[in-house]
């Protein structure tokens, strides 16, 4: 399954929403998921590929990791895999 | 009702092994955190605390006792002993009886599981020492104080997370206003700088890697501490009697629950509590000089605290001071209300207020006078400490001179 696909079930899946509700243009706040909620998600995340999200729920725009849309997740997710496997 | 008074004080923190000195690091705006230093630390991601450094258990407790004294406890026994003895009170007879111990802890022997779970489940190991449970359970701290010093009343631990030593001390505050005891040893403890300990709280990722900066605009995180705080609470006629030094009085203690969420913060739940004490105390709210803050550096506690701060007091929030001293000695949890009354003695009795260091950009949503960065001289006749607990449980008490 390819990354994007797999973070969009995982952020349903925290949001309690269908996979097909989930949008790449999506914002955390949009799907109803909250500060705890993304703290989760990003653990689910780092579980799912065994990578190390940089990410302070204190200043979440300051973090190395942007959270600002589902794209820019995955854009980052794509990013640390590719530094663990290179 | 009777009144209530502080007839000894004792500590071991980040910042210092008694009280003296700990007063001595905050006038000096003094930081106490420093690099963790304990097994597989290298492991972490946050690697920064409030750790008690140089610090030599076996020169101050033997074999035996050791064998039964998690770290939290030993914290508890050197602070309880510093305490009791600056009271001068001895307990026997009936005195005895009417005075206990109640102190707060949220992690207990902590050190003590964490040690154990890692001898049998990744060292496979099939035996513990026989003392496991009495070193790691919650109240092994009261406990052992109850023996130190023959208090044979009322003596148990209180568990409400970060707000655990001032419920710890409000308890003791009720006993002794009530006429249920004569005096009680009160405070808390906590010792949660392992592995496992750091590693929890990592997950929630709201630890900084860097500094505890409270209030400040670039505030990213709290950051642990460990140690003890230790009173000895006395009902008035009983210290004046014999004429005993008085720290300050307990004048008001009020608790309140957010019944809102596990983790997030309400600033009803704060105010409801602030203005609970002070009614409690029967305190008009222009007396109170100085607040010590919860104040634990994270986003979402720094901002709701001054807000509930800002709506109790009105137009007086601008002149009063309120501090976080967790900048300096860091978060000690369930003994962190008691390490931190300190600071609230020392501005009543010495007119230092302890200042928030690390402060370094000044944040709209907390917009108050946080004493940044270095102590103040000033002149104040009541202090508050509040404590805001995980769980929604919130605990402040109110202290003035006598």
């Amino acid at each position: 399954m390819e990354v994007k696909q797999q973070v969009i079930e995982i952020i349903a899946e925290q949001a309690l929403l269908e996979p097909s509700d989930v949008t790449m243009d999506s914002t955390p706040e949009d799907l109803g998921i909250d500060s705890m909620g993304l703290v989760e998600s990003i653990f689910s995340i780092e579980e799912a590929f065994d990578i190390s999200i940089p990410f302070n729920a204190n200043a979440p725009s300051e973090s190395d990791f942007d959270i600002s849309s589902v794209a820019s997740i995955v854009a980052g997710i794509e990013r640390l895999i590719a530094e663990k496997t290179s | 009702m009777k009144r209530v008074v502080i007839t000894g004080a004792g500590t071991i923190n980040a910042l210092g092994s008694s009280v003296p000195a700990t007063l001595e690091a905050m006038r000096e705006g003094r930081c106490g955190i420093s690099e963790l230093e304990f097994r597989d630390v290298d492991r972490l991601a946050i690697t920064i605390g409030g750790q008690v450094k140089g610090f030599e258990p076996e020169r101050v407790f033997n074999r035996q006792q050791l064998a039964l004294y998690d770290r939290f406890t030993q914290f508890t026994l050197i602070a309880a002993r510093e305490a009791v003895a600056q009271s001068g009170l001895t307990f026997h007879d009936a005195l005895s009886e009417r005075s206990g111990v109640v102190l707060g802890t949220s992690g207990g022997g902590l050190t003590t599981q964490d040690e154990n779970y890692r001898a049998v489940y990744e060292e496979g190991k099939n035996r513990v020492h026989p003392f496991v449970v009495p070193k790691l359970m919650n109240n092994a701290a009261a406990s052992h104080v109850s023996m130190e010093f023959n208090l044979r009343g009322p003596s148990f631990t209180v568990a409400t997370a970060c707000a655990s030593s001032n419920h710890a001390m409000g308890q003791a505050f009720h006993m002794i206003r009530s006429g249920m005891c004569d005096a009680m040893i009160t405070g808390g403890s906590e010792s949660m700088l392992c592995f496992g300990g750091v590693k929890a709280w990592e997950g929630l990722r709201v630890m900084t890697k860097d500094a505890c900066r409270p209030f400040s605009a670039n505030r990213n995180g709290m950051v642990q501490g460990e140690g003890a705080g230790v009173f000895v609470f006395e009902e008035y006629t009983h210290a004046k009697a014999r004429g005993a030094e008085i720290l300050a009085e307990v004048r008001g203690f009020a608790m309140t629950s957010d019944a809102a969420d596990i983790v997030m913060p309400s600033k009803q739940g704060a105010a409801r509590a602030i203005a609970g004490a002070m009614r409690d105390g029967g305190i008009d709210r222009a007396e109170v000089g100085y607040i010590n803050a919860h104040g634990t550096g994270t986003a979402a506690n720094d901002k709701t605290e001054c807000a509930a701060v800002a709506d109790v007091f009105g137009p007086h929030a601008d002149a009063l001071m309120m501090s976080s001293t967790k900048s300096m000695h860091g978060h000690l949890i369930g003994g962190t209300g008691a390490v931190e009354l300190l600071a609230c003695i020392m501005a009543l009795r010495d007119g230092v207020i302890a200042p928030t260091i690390g402060y370094q950009e000044p944040d709209p949503e907390c917009a108050l006078d946080v004493v940044p960065n270095e102590a103040r001289e000033a002149s104040v006749d009541v202090v508050l400490s509040n404590a805001f607990a995980f769980g929604g449980l919130n605990a402040v008490l109110a202290l003035s001179r006598v």
